[in-house]
């Protein structure tokens, strides 16, 4: 059992790094991402991904823009900017330096 | 970015709130597409519209968004009630606009710096003495050596710079005949360079252009002048103008806000100080310039000051010797003090004039505001009982107290900028109005007057203040509503009426000291306009008149001639200057050899003079045409009692002494004539001086006539409006002869009145101010008695149910109302009396003690509480206690 908690901290580096890879994405791709990329380990919870998005795009990090699919209906998509690639970097490595920092723990105990 | 883009949101909140809906609709649409079932889809998704709210919150500045949301409903609130915020706004434009003005004046007058280099550093010397009746005297003028003797003094620690009064002269850049005027200043050739000044255009004095008397005919010109006489021409270098019988070269344009040191009086040209005539430069005697002195970096005030004391006795002490006075009036020479005060915003006479007058306004503008403010809050604190409901129900669904604050207060605040707006553009065109009457017409006062974020600080400022002033009360009082005891049905009505009634207080209070002080002011002005003049001002015409060479006194005899012939002219006469103009000449008499301490004013006059001016002849004689100065004189019944205890002097002898010494140059008079006191000084506060009116020819020592320049044709017209004769008069006049020119054309009438536009304008003002103030608090009266009634319409259907009189009710519905009447009254009367001690100087034959002068404010508060209580009180009579108590 994964609960949605699983995700705390990390939503957002989990978002800049998928829009990293595979830029214009709305948010249902988003999160199917998430969930296919982790084996199904991984899930955002549904609701609480927009508030996220909307933050980071506030704080400059992504940017939306809307565009018409083929069944006519409007989406918005997102894409990685130059500061939100800056961001990405810097919570990979605070990332890499907690989970190390974890293990260190795990082996010592 | 961020910011801006959540500060733009709030704007488009509409689209912002659609389009997340949109997204979060299209990932549910997008989650059935893959074929999850909509219920389950939807359910995982969780409530669109908290997301919503959180997705909003997120995009848009949260705090402005509230804000905004409370200005509209605020808006619609002060929109609800239509005549009530009308008149609520446009009292307080009223007032905003009339203390934004009056800040404008003080500011540009008092406060705003000189547009030079530090000028903190600048101070003016003056001096003080104890004058005639014992009231300290000051004044500012140095002689030209005097300045000279200072600057060598300080001269490590300082820059002195001598700035002559700015002056109105004539001059002309092409012939005779096209003589024009200037604003004229002699100033040290250092001062442009002292003040780190650079010229628009061309270059500006130096000390190299102020050494040798006479030697450097040099004029700079104000930016204003070059624009307006000029057409900012840059190929006015070079040009030439003659004043007086002196070529000069205009050499440069003084940089653009740069009008001269005198504040109130904006400078045309700029000349050194050389270039003022020989003699006056150097007599010890001849006081007509300003002493500015500049501290150099680092140099405190007091030591230079401790210098110029010093060097001023030493230089009295030499003049003395030269003076020969008599140990009486050397005891009253050596107590003169020296004085430094501080001049960052120049020095002028207009502002020593109008200092307290302008701060005293100021204060009635602000008691005025305060009166307004007060009526708004006791409107908005019965608006909020009207609301108590609301509120209740807002706190009950979780509304903050700070919230509740906000949402009053940004109702208190669109009304404040509102009005702020108004009152803006209401300071706008009543500031140069109000200069305007400053002085007389045909010699403005000018002052700069920019709207720049000194005063649109000082009216934003004053507009929060305002807002919170009046808002912030009536926002912690709704804020604290009790929410289970106003749901049920009211809270108690007593803790908001207290606040009311002192209120209403604090307004009577206000009121009662504005009416006071408007009172002295009206009665003063009415005192000295009273004052009796000795002549008859009607239908008199005075034509100032120039000419560029001096003229032989038989041409101007030929002129006044020619002007009796023009029709509709009555009588004509020639003066030196017209009376109570403001110019005047005075000098020692001598009976039996020691010049008098009392000094009498003189007059030049020509025969008929007395006639035209209809000033009574008690005894002897009018001028003859061959009668000439010195030889006869006519005197007045002051100069009688002065020189001849008071008996008739008709006949006898006097001298005429130029100065005070006693080896001055003496003329020989005989008195042939008497006539009654008539005003020549523009002081309508002292009394008419001894006077001794002479020819108006002159002879000089070997008995030839002089040559006159300048002198005043007195007409009197027959018909009643002497001003529709003015242009004939004046062509007339270039007809007569071609070299004469009128430089001024004034009734006599109007030179009267110029002598009294200080306190017409206080007076005036005051009014204003004071009906504008009895108005506010008349109708804040009322509001609140209606609102009481209102309130308590329910105790009082019982009493009268129960059979109370009408006149108990009456004095129940106006009892505490009418003793915080009486308290504010009280209150006002001790203020009142606190004030007289600031504006005492201002007044004239008025004692604020005068129980005239206290009924005054008294009776009209009085019987505007009358009025104002008569229709609440009428309602509260009336009130049908059946109806009412049904209606419960």
């Amino acid at each position: 059992m994964h609960k949605p908690d699983s995700l705390q901290g990390s939503l957002d580096l989990l978002v800049l790094k998928i829009l990293s890879r595979r830029p214009r994405l709305h948010g249902y791709a988003i999160m199917s991402a998430i969930r296919i990329v982790s084996g199904d380990v991984l899930r955002a919870e549904e609701g609480s991904l927009y508030p996220a998005l909307h933050r980071m795009e506030e704080a400059g990090w992504i940017r939306a823009e809307w565009i018409t699919k083929q069944n006519g209906r409007r989406a918005r998509q997102y894409e990685l900017t130059a500061t939100g690639r800056k961001q990405l970097g810097a919570e990979e490595s605070r990332w890499q330096e907690v989970t190390a920092a974890v293990n260190r723990v795990l082996r010592m105990a | 970015m961020s910011l801006w883009s959540r500060i733009t949101n709030v704007f488009h909140g509409d689209r912002l709130s659609r389009e997340i809906d949109e997204e979060l609709q299209s990932h549910v649409e997008e989650a059935i597409e893959r074929g999850r079932d909509r219920a389950e889809a939807r359910r995982a998704f969780g409530s669109t519209l908290r997301l919503r709210e959180a997705s909003r919150d997120i995009r848009l500045a949260a705090w402005l968004d509230s804000l905004r949301a409370d200005a509209i409903f605020g808006w619609r609130q002060i929109k609800k009630r239509k005549v009530t915020s009308a008149a609520a706004i446009l009292s307080l434009a009223l007032a905003i606009g009339a203390c934004t003005s009056a800040f404008r004046l003080i500011d540009a007058l008092l406060l705003r710096p000189l547009p030079v280099a530090q000028p903190e550093r600048l101070y003016v010397v003056s001096f003080e003495n104890v004058g005639a009746a014992g009231r300290l005297t000051t004044y500012d003028s140095s002689s030209y050596p005097m300045f000279r003797q200072m600057r060598a003094a300080v001269k490590e620690q300082a820059v002195l710079l001598a700035v002559s009064y700015a002056d109105r002269v004539d001059l002309t850049y092409g012939s005779d005949a096209e003589i024009e005027e200037a604003y004229w200043q002699y100033v040290s050739g250092g001062m442009f360079g002292a003040f780190g000044l650079r010229p628009a255009l061309g270059r500006l004095l130096t000390e190299d252009d102020d050494l040798v008397p006479g030697a450097h005919p040099y004029a700079v010109i104000s930016y204003d002048y070059w624009m307006s006489r000029f057409g900012r021409d840059p190929k006015v270098i070079g040009r030439t103008f003659r004043m007086g019988n002196d070529l000069y070269e205009i050499v440069g344009v003084a940089p653009k806000r740069f009008t001269g040191t005198e504040t109130g009086t904006m400078t045309d040209i700029f000349v050194p100080m050389m270039m003022k005539n020989p003699g006056t430069l150097a007599s010890p005697n001849n006081f007509w310039l300003r002493t500015l002195v500049q501290l150099r970096p680092g140099v405190a005030a007091e030591p230079v000051h401790a210098r110029l004391v010093a060097n001023f006795r030493e230089f009295q002490q030499e003049r003395a010797k030269t003076l020969k006075l008599n140990p009486q009036q050397l005891a009253k020479f050596f107590k003169e003090k020296l004085l430094l005060e501080p001049a960052p915003s120049g020095s002028s006479n207009l502002q020593r004039d109008y200092r307290r007058p302008l701060v005293t306004l100021g204060v009635l503008a602000a008691l005025v505001l305060l009166i307004a403010c007060a009526n708004i809050a006791n409107l908005m604190i019965a608006q909020a009982a009207a609301r108590a409901r609301e509120m209740a129900l807002r706190v009950s669904i979780g509304a903050g107290r700070w919230r509740l604050v906000q949402l009053v207060l940004m109702e208190s605040a669109c009304l404040a900028f509102w009005a702020a707006a108004l009152g803006g553009l209401f300071a706008w065109r009543s500031a140069p109005f109000i200069v305007s009457k400053i002085n007389p017409p045909d010699n403005p006062a000018r002052l700069y007057l920019p709207a720049d974020w000194r005063v649109l600080g000082f009216g934003l400022a004053l507009t929060v203040g305002v807002m919170l002033l009046f808002g912030l009360a009536p926002a912690l009082r709704a804020s604290a509503v009790k929410p289970a005891s106003a749901l049920k049905g009211g809270e108690s009505p007593r803790a908001r009426r207290h606040l009311m009634h002192a209120l209403i207080a604090a307004q009577t209070a206000f009121c009662f000291l504005v009416l006071f002080v408007a009172g002295l002011f009206v009665a003063t002005f009415d005192r000295l306009s009273n004052q009796p003049t000795g002549f008859s001002a009607e239908r008199i015409l005075n034509l100032e008149t120039v000419t560029q060479r001096a003229q032989p006194p038989v041409f101007w005899d030929q002129v006044a001639d020619h002007l009796r012939a023009v029709p509709g002219v009555e009588k004509v006469a020639l003066t030196g200057w017209p009376l109570m103009s403001g110019e005047s000449w005075n000098g020692s008499i001598a009976i039996h050899g020691a010049p008098s301490e009392v000094l009498s004013d003189f007059l030049r006059v020509s025969p008929g003079w007395i006639e035209t001016m209809r000033i009574p002849l008690i005894d002897g004689r009018d001028f003859r045409p061959g009668d000439t100065f010195p030889g006869a004189a006519i005197v007045n019944v002051a100069f009688a009692k002065q020189f001849f205890d008071g008996q008739n002097p008709v006949g006898k002898w006097f001298d005429y002494l130029e100065g005070v010494s006693a080896d001055a140059r003496r003329d020989r008079f005989q008195i042939v004539g008497l006539v009654r006191d008539a005003r020549s000084r523009d002081d309508m506060r002292r009394p008419i001086l001894p006077t001794a009116y002479v020819p108006f020819h002159a002879i000089d020592a070997q008995g030839a006539l002089q040559t006159i320049s300048r002198g005043t044709f007195v007409v009197r017209t027959s018909s009643a409006n002497p001003l529709a004769l003015a242009s004939t008069l004046r062509r007339e006049v270039l007809r007569a002869r071609p070299e004469f020119r009128v430089s001024n054309i004034r009734t006599q009438t109007e030179i009267n009145r110029s002598d009294t536009l200080r306190e017409r304008l206080l007076a005036r003002l005051a009014f204003f101010f004071g009906a504008v103030a009895l108005l506010l608090a008349g109708v804040g009266l009322y509001g609140v008695l209606d609102y009481s009634v209102l309130q308590r319409q329910r105790e009082i259907a019982i009493r009268i149910a129960l059979g109370a009189q009408a006149g108990h009710v009456m004095r129940r519905v106006t009892a505490d109302i009418f003793s915080m009447v009486c308290a504010g009254a009280l209150v006002g009367l001790a203020l009142g009396f606190v004030s007289v001690r600031y504006i005492g100087s201002l007044l004239y034959q008025v004692t604020p003690t005068d129980p005239r002068m206290l009924a005054v404010p008294g009776l009209t508060i009085l019987a505007a509480a009358l009025l104002a209580a008569l229709p609440p009180v009428i309602r509260a009579v009336r009130i049908d206690p059946a109806e009412i108590l049904r209606a419960e």
